[in-house]
């Protein structure tokens, strides 16, 4: 499989008042054309292993790596100049919530425009031209109307369909969705999963999938690693996540509950202190 | 029409479950927000009954009304017509001490429902003085030895608390009153699945200890196939279907969008399982 991306040894660390603490240790992962799910509980560093790829992390926060490769540059040895070539052209990011990610006193459709403009060399109209095409293929059906909108005028489902037409119009090679559909309903939850599989599928690009949800990275996508403490501690092909062997892994699929498997008490998690000083397993292929 | 005397007595070990009492009533309920051209009608003609000791859960998307079906329940909303009855009381516009005292809620983010500047003791002490608890100290270190957290965690401040350990917070202080219904909006939405897995444990066992009535309103049908025995589905303001948990799992539902829902959570199982 073509690369896309290399990460080798990835570390996140920021310094507090009792010494560095680690949130990221040693995490290495590639990416091809394919849906690479990362899943874990809060704390496990999933969130920050993606926003660390785009350099998103401020100070105090460290990122060190050996190195983070796209397409032969090491992306850690860009400029802050450079780098904003790569975001959002090269590789974009849907975050959770597009209450918070959307600019709240800019019609949606200019800012999508606005994303568009940013990165080709093109006219308004023609920028224009392609919000409207790209409103149309993530499924909103009036996008005239819907472009004209702010952004307090849409529903969290339609907000987050707007934020993947605005990640997906700069046309990039890979994605970096951090929780996409956690704030919205479960019918609506599976639709922007299915326009964003189909727009990654059509593109062949790179998927990075950020989830705590192990039901919906499994059914999803094609590759899962499981994080916990700041480590890969298991990888896993995703239709034989039920089949993962970590017992942290087993941990969490027990601690479900299930409509076709109903059990008097749910699994409770024993955290083993050992996980943590365990040897990372490399994501690499 | 039942009156207070009639609650009294079922507070007495079994006579309500011989009675068959009622734990909640809700008959042609209506909520509406606004007025005139501006009136939005969150919950149309909702019936639901829920016997003393059951639980019974409310699915459906965000905006259907099931939150705000609590909501007009513990009086929180003032627009509403129809007819709610709690332990056998028909509810008026207010709601006195009495009420507060049986019914008590748990909200979904336990970062937002704690005051950031109050102590667990301090939240737990004021609502246990507002009803009228002389024994405050013992009653602390009894609620959170019940919600399994222990004297430690007895002066800290939500901030010092993880999510799963704040719920754990809110579910004692709804316990303060010594209530008989807990109505529970979406109380695991904002928490990991083991944590998840804790906090709807324990609700199960105190649910078992003290016989308290349960009305959950989740979007998860997973949980609220765990945790209760009947189930509303929710569409746009309206209950299209009520029906047992067992035959949500079995399949036999009649609406379409209950089925809608089932398969969306369904389809994620499948591949799961």
């Amino acid at each position: 499989m073509s690369r896309l991306l290399d990460v080798e040894d990835l570390w996140v660390r920021f310094p507090t008042r009792s010494g560095m603490f680690e949130a990221v240790r040693g995490v290495s992962f590639s990416l091809g054309r394919e849906r690479l799910g990362i899943v874990g509980e809060s704390g496990s560093g999933k969130s920050l292993t993606g926003r660390a790829i785009l350099r998103l992390i401020r100070p105090p926060g460290q990122v060190q790596a050996r190195r983070i490769d796209l397409d032969g540059h090491d992306l850690l040895s860009l400029t802050e100049r450079q780098m904003r070539t790569v975001r959002g052209q090269r590789i974009s990011m849907i975050m959770q919530d597009p209450k918070f990610s959307l600019n709240p006193v800019m019609r949606v459709g200019e800012q999508i425009a606005e994303a568009y403009l940013l990165h080709a060399n093109t006219s308004r109209r023609q920028a224009r031209q392609k919000t409207l095409e790209m409103l149309e293929a993530v499924r909103i059906r009036d996008p005239e109307r819907v472009a004209r909108l702010y952004p307090h005028e849409v529903s969290g489902g339609m907000g987050q369909r707007i934020m993947i037409a605005m990640m997906m119009i700069p046309d990039p090679e890979i994605l970096i969705a951090d929780e996409p559909t956690s704030a919205l309903d479960v019918s609506v939850q599976m639709q922007v999963l299915d326009i964003m599989d189909k727009l990654v599928r059509e593109r062949g690009m790179g998927l990075i999938f950020i989830s705590h949800d192990l039901n919906l990275v499994s059914a999803f996508c094609d590759r899962v690693l499981i994080m916990y403490g700041g480590r890969i501690v298991e990888t896993c092909a995703a239709d034989r996540l039920h089949e993962a062997r970590h017992p942290y892994t087993r941990g969490l699929l027990n601690a479900l509950p299930r409509l076709d498997a109903p059990r008097p008490r749910l699994e409770v998690l024993k955290r083993d202190p050992a996980w943590r000083d365990e040897p990372g397993v490399s994501g690499r292929q | 029409m039942n009156t207070r005397a009639d609650t009294g007595a079922n507070t007495g070990a079994d006579t309500q479950a011989t009675k068959g009492a009622n734990g909640i009533e809700i008959e042609n309920l209506n909520v509406w927000f606004g007025e005139h051209e501006d009136r939005v009608d969150a919950v149309r003609d909702a019936s639901l009954c829920v016997p003393e000791g059951g639980s019974f859960g409310l699915v459906g998307e965000s905006g259907s009304g099931k939150s705000t079906i609590l909501r007009a329940l513990t009086g929180l909303v003032p627009t509403w017509s129809g007819r709610m009855a709690v332990l056998g009381r028909d509810l008026g516009r207010r709601r006195d001490r009495e009420f507060y005292r049986s019914v008590q809620m748990v909200f979904q983010d336990p970062y937002a429902s704690l005051h950031p500047r109050q102590s667990v003791d301090q939240v737990l002490g004021e609502t246990l003085s507002l009803h009228g608890f002389h024994d405050i100290d013992r009653r602390i270190n009894k609620l959170l030895d019940d919600v399994g957290l222990g004297p430690a965690f007895r002066f800290r401040y939500p901030h010092q608390l993880s999510g799963g350990q704040r719920q754990r917070v809110a579910i004692a202080r709804a316990l303060a009153p010594e209530p008989r219904i807990l109505l529970l909006d979406e109380p695991t939405s904002a928490l990991d699945v083991s944590v998840q897995a804790e906090i709807l444990n324990l609700l199960v066992d105190l649910r078992a200890e003290r016989g308290l009535t349960y009305l959950m309103v989740s979007h998860n049908l997973a949980v609220v196939g765990h945790m209760c025995s009947d189930v509303a589905v929710m569409q746009l303001g309206e209950i299209v279907e009520t029906l047992p948990v067992e035959d949500m799992r079995a399949g036999r539902t009649t609406h379409p969008y209950t089925r809608h829902l089932l398969q969306a959570s369904l389809g994620e199982m499948a591949a799961g399982a």
